[in-house]
């Protein structure tokens, strides 16, 4: 069977690669929407913090036999509580001055953690099995879906979703969302706002971690993993418009099956559309498509 | 021309009390007694350090040093966000109702501090409006509607002492009439008030004592008793 002359067992395999890159690209930019929306720090960090959680996990395993699903648990809650660290001691010391700053000492300690794990384990990729549960795969008669990547798309939409409803839905989203708007406010009206910061910036770190152990058994699990996917990330959030959680989950998922679908089409385009789109949203709504000017 | 409130009904005691804004030195000293029931105003022209009074009292100012009682507890040292934990309402001369929030999550959004505050069905019933655009978002309020939900906010929190900026600034009469009776009826209750308000004639006759104030001093304190007597001074002062 053919799709505008393209084979359907090919679109339909560059469609789910799409939508799995895209998962990636929604829970790291939810992350960095999150804390920049509270912080208003851009966490240059993130990359290396998704690596973390790849490294945490795939140490775990081959160190100490444990294995993917309590991984996948505990490695969120080692990174994030690294992410709160951070946050008490350096970050806390930013929050009056310009971005910049935040910028600057973000990306450096992505450089340090790069090169700590550089120095640890070199730049060789290391693998990560399949866990049992989840090898395998399913022909859907049109194309064939390995199971884990149907596990990717399944985690990451759960996570981003209930990250939204949490944000959205739950008085601690009502007291986020205020804090993003006038925090002095909120702290006034007797809500612990440095607690609140502390608690958001481990969240959205703990997001990246667990991002990095869903990404061990599909890609490489190397020091420099991070810094290759956060660029395309940044491109996703300032698509989406800086700080907004749905702008964020819609245009990851979106511009992932925008990155496959040109990789059918125009594949000599595939690694640069992302950023195409960015410079055409820059020109047309700064804001992003979901910011608020 | 003072009247020291009753030690043991004082709420409220500021003792050479001093703020910063960065390097700038804004309060000289501010002295002044609020009893438990009490409405106070702080008067003054723009710039004179009425609204700064009220955010040292939050802890909302660079740096602020002297002493702020509450209860009889020296609460100078303590974060902002313990302030509402103490039982302080703050409604800002902005009003600060959060945009992307809805009327009732606006509404619902301080955590209840102690026992004693209203209950939203009184709220609504205080304030109908409200009632109806419980489900709008913040910025769809009008201006009136948006000093009621400000006001409303920290009803519920059970907080006793209530720092009130500027509320009438900007509203329709009908609007100022409606707070100058929720304010008495807040006194009634029991609640202590401290009023910011350039609007004298809103003012003069819900308060039981006038501060007013100079560049980041106070230079005059009038009961209520004496307030007829000091009318043209005060007139001539703030240059209603």
């Amino acid at each position: 069977m053919e799709i505008f002359g393209i084979p359907s067992a090919l679109l339909g395999s560059q469609l789910l690669i799409g939508l799995i890159n895209g998962s990636f690209y929604a829970i790291l930019s939810l992350g960095l929407a999150i804390i920049f929306g509270l912080l208003n720090i851009i966490n240059f960090a993130h990359g290396a913090q998704y690596m973390m959680g790849a490294f945490i996990a795939w140490l775990a395993l081959t160190k100490f036999g444990i294995n993917y699903w309590v991984a996948l648990i505990a490695t969120p809650i080692i990174v994030g509580a690294f992410g709160v660290l951070l946050e008490r001691t350096m970050l806390r010391k930013l929050y009056k001055l310009d971005h910049l700053y935040g910028l600057l000492l973000t990306f450096g300690i992505a450089l340090i953690i790069e090169g700590i794990f550089r120095d640890q384990f070199g730049i060789s990729g290391q693998s990560y099995d399949v866990p049992e549960l989840l090898s395998g795969g399913v022909n859907l008669g049109f194309m064939f879906l390995p199971i884990y990547r149907g596990w990717i798309i399944v985690a990451a939409l759960t996570v981003c979703f209930g990250t939204w409803f949490m944000i959205e839905r739950t008085k601690l989203g009502a007291y986020l969302r205020a804090g993003t708007e006038n925090s002095q406010m909120v702290q006034a009206l007797g809500i612990n706002v440095p607690l609140l910061i502390t608690f958001t910036y481990g969240y959205g770190v703990a997001l990246a971690a667990f991002a990095g152990v869903l990404a061990a058994p599909v890609f490489q699990v190397n020091p420099l993993m991070g810094s290759h996917l956060i660029i395309v990330v940044f491109a996703v959030v300032v698509i989406g418009g800086m700080g907004s959680i749905m702008g964020s989950i819609v245009t990851g998922l979106g511009l992932g099956l925008i990155e496959g679908l040109t990789k059918v089409f125009y594949p000599e385009a595939s690694s640069v559309i992302v950023f195409v789109i960015m410079v055409i949203v820059l020109l047309v709504r700064p804001a992003g498509l979901f910011g608020k000017a | 021309m003072s009247t020291p409130a009753n030690p043991n009904r004082e709420m409220l005691r500021i003792t050479d009390l001093h703020a910063y804004y960065g390097e700038s030195h804004i309060l000289h000293g501010i002295d002044l007694r609020i009893g438990r029931g009490e409405c106070a105003t702080l008067l003054g022209r723009n710039g004179s350090g009425r609204t700064t009074t009220l955010k040292s009292i939050l802890g909302l100012v660079s740096r602020r040093t002297g002493s702020i009682m509450l209860n009889g507890n020296e609460i100078i040292a303590e974060p902002t966000h313990r302030m509402a934990r103490h039982g302080i309402g703050y409604v800002p001369e902005e009003r600060a109702i959060f945009a992307s929030l809805s009327t009732e999550e606006n509404l619902m959004l301080p955590p209840q501090v102690a026992s004693g505050g209203m209950s939203v069905g009184e709220i609504y019933e205080m304030f109908p409006n409200l009632l109806e655009r419980r489900n709008s978002p913040g910025s769809k309020l009008s201006g009136g509607e948006q000093q009621m939900l400000a006001m409303a906010r920290v009803l519920r929190t059970g907080a006793k002492l209530l720092l009130l900026d500027e509320i009438t600034e900007g509203l329709a009469p009908v609007i100022v009439k409606k707070l100058g009776e929720v304010i008495t009826e807040l006194k009634s209750r029991g609640f202590t008030i401290v009023l910011v308000e350039q609007n004298f004639r809103f003012a003069a006759p819900l308060a039981d004592r006038h501060y007013v104030l100079e560049h980041g001093e106070i230079i005059a304190t009038i009961s209520k008793q004496e307030l007829p007597e000091k009318m043209d001074w005060l007139h001539q002062t703030l240059g209603v």
